[in-house]
């Protein structure tokens, strides 16, 4: 249980813009956001207990351990031991929050969370970090394209992917009411905010930013802010585009799904995830089993291991960016 | 540290005679039980029915009048499929009616081969895949000295189970996090499914595996209920921020039928209502003899 040193001072002899890992937080604050959600709720007198695996500078755990040693746990490169140690804190009545890249939090632990979490029906709160192709050319070990499909096959597993750090830290205050075991899909902490600090958090309400005839953009976690930009360009092209942040996977706000299927042309879904199985199938889902006629269209990786490449570049690649998804728009349409 | 228990009462008290008795009432149990399913562990629950005995007769704080009881001492079970050696204990000792039994595994039952903390008043934990529970006892000894209570937490680990790595991950965080009130009990019946362990994947030197990785070792006849109450009693009573406790049980896998403790098949079997009648009536004359 012992704090992170506090170090994040580079030797005065190196140039400026160099940097190392234990600097990550004072080069990214988008990285507080998960610390300042759970300094939040220790405020507001939940037992948080943090834990992570060995990953504190990367999640910026290392403020809330600074501030709470006694309520941070350093698990070591132990994953599968995290999260079955999470679940039996959870039964002393602690309400634990643990976080590792998505990778391995949802692939390598997927039996743990399965057995131990959510079949114990225990208040454990797992975060997902660095999901998607947000590790970029550390590649498809450290890439998780599969976890939404993985965690939302779990009975009694809330699947939940802001879209930046402010709806980050709204969703774990709001976790404190709610009674399920939860999977926080988030990425780097470097994201371009959509939301203001004021932001508030609704588990399973989708967010509805527009709404357009021709055009329902549904997205989640970092394809809400390009999702905006490209209704933009569109709607200067002469589209009615609407775009909702589908910020709660599961349970999916069903109702918005069909309101968005019954007044546009086209639902055009956009993840940073395999088509199959995520966001996009669990659209596909409902409008299979809904009248409307309404044409879906899926966004995101195809079934494929990315290719290398700083993420940025990746986006790019695989449209994942506001110039991509419109381009997308523009093939369904022409 | 201070104490958030105020009164604690006073362990159960249990001499060797009675905890013999409620060793093959575990066993006899099982077998009843297993004669419902027509399929189940015998001989992974016969050879741990002492450790089960000395637990709950003779060595944990528990009540069955409040299963949730915060200062409950715990225990979880890695090899989840004795739990059919458990469920007659936690009825006998008043946590649900023992007529639910006579449901077991019929549907609808909260009594299944596997123990369910979401169906069974008294399970502190589910189980059913191996190697998770240790983990699970961890996050209970750190959450206890967190909010500074004097639980003691055992898990019962299968000898097989040490072939998980999950469990080393745990062990190792238990002795760096010093988790004194954390004890491991490893029932050392020799057997698995496909043969003995010592053939599928041999773990010796076991003693000094769990040593090398910082725990306080000790080993006992399993069988033997006093010599298993007397060295739990006293580890339940080690400072929460001592090493944590590794206690070897060597045990015999089927033990109190003769014809199990000869063939390690017996892992998962059933006998037929004159076969389970004729072990029943054994185990009791053994306890006669």
């Amino acid at each position: 249980m012992s704090a992170a040193s506090a170090t994040t001072a580079t030797p005065a002899t190196l140039a400026e813009g160099s940097w190392q890992y234990r600097g990550l937080n004072a080069q990214n604050p988008g990285l507080d956001h998960l610390s300042d959600g759970l300094l939040d709720l220790v405020e507001a007198g939940v037992p948080v207990v943090a834990g992570t695996a060995d990953l504190q500078y990367s999640n910026g755990l290392v403020k809330f351990a600074q501030r709470h040693p006694d309520r941070f746990v350093q698990f070591g490169i132990s994953e599968q031991n995290m999260v079955s140690a999470a679940a039996g804190l959870a039964t002393t009545g602690a309400s634990p929050f643990v976080a590792t890249f998505a990778s391995f939090l949802a692939l390598l632990c997927c039996e743990q969370i399965r057995m131990d979490v959510a079949y114990t029906k225990l208040p454990v709160r797992l975060i997902g970090h660095h999901t998607g192709i947000a590790l970029g050319f550390y590649g498809t070990s450290h890439h998780a394209t599969e976890d939404i499909s993985v965690m939302r096959a779990i009975a009694g597993l809330t699947v939940v992917s802001p879209a930046d750090g402010p709806q980050l830290r709204a969703a774990i205050r709001a976790s404190a009411e709610w009674p399920e075991p939860i999977y926080f899909r988030t990425s780097r902490g470097r994201d371009p905010q959509v939301y203001g600090d004021d932001v508030v958090f609704e588990f399973g309400k989708g967010i509805e930013h527009s709404t357009g005839t021709d055009l329902t953009i549904i997205a989640c976690g970092t394809q809400v802010h390009p999702a905006l930009r490209a209704a933009e360009v569109l709607r200067q092209e002469g589209y009615s585009v609407g775009v909702i942040d589908m910020a709660t996977i599961k349970p999916l706000d069903v109702e918005l799904v069909r309101a968005a299927a019954d007044r546009s042309s086209v639902v055009l879904t956009v993840e940073e995830h395999n088509v199959l199985g995520g966001l996009g199938a669990a659209v596909a889902e409902v409008m299979a089993e809904s009248p409307s006629r309404a044409r879906l269209v899926r966004h995101g990786i195809h079934d494929e291991y990315s290719l290398i490449a700083p993420p940025t570049h990746l986006y790019a690649h695989y449209r994942l960016d506001a110039p991509g998804i419109a381009a997308v728009v523009r093939e369904i349409f022409a | 540290m201070p104490s958030a228990t105020t009164l604690l009462p006073d362990r159960p008290v249990a001499d060797e005679a009675f905890l013999a008795d409620r060793a093959d009432f575990v066993r006899t149990e099982a077998i009843r039980l297993i004669e419902l399913a027509k399929v189940g562990h015998y001989s992974s629950v016969f050879s741990a029915a002492e450790i089960f005995s000395a637990l709950y007769y003779g060595v944990m704080r528990t009540d069955a009048s409040r299963p949730d009881w915060p200062d409950r001492d715990r225990f979880l079970m890695g090899k989840g499929h004795a739990a059919v050696g458990l469920f007659p204990v936690l009825a006998d000792l008043g946590y649900f009616p023992a007529e639910v039994l006579n449901g077991y595994t019929r549907l609808g039952s909260p009594l299944g081969d596997h123990p369910d903390m979401t169906k069974v008043p008294g399970i502190d934990f589910s189980s059913g895949s191996i190697g998770h529970a240790l983990s699970n006892g961890l996050g209970m000894a750190l959450g206890g000295r967190m909010s500074a209570r004097e639980f003691s937490v055992f898990v019962m680990l299968g000898d097989g189970e040490m072939q998980e790595g999950q469990v080393w991950e745990a062990a190792l965080a238990g002795a760096h996090h010093r988790l004194g009130k954390l004890v491991a009990i490893v029932d050392r019946n020799g057997f698995q499914l496909d043969g003995s362990v010592d053939d599928v994947i041999g773990i010796e030197p076991l003693a000094d595996k769990w040593r090398a990785f910082g725990w306080d070792v000790h080993e006992v006849d399993g069988h033997d209920a006093g010599a298993v109450r007397d060295l739990l009693r006293q580890l339940a009573e080690r400072p929460a921020d001592a090493a944590p406790s590794c206690v070897i049980a060597h045990t015999l896998k089927g033990k109190g039928v003769a014809y199990m403790e000869e063939e390690p098949g017996w892992h998962l079997g059933y006998l037929v209502p004159a076969d389970a009648a004729a072990a029943i009536a054994e185990i009791r004359a053994g306890a006669r003899a």
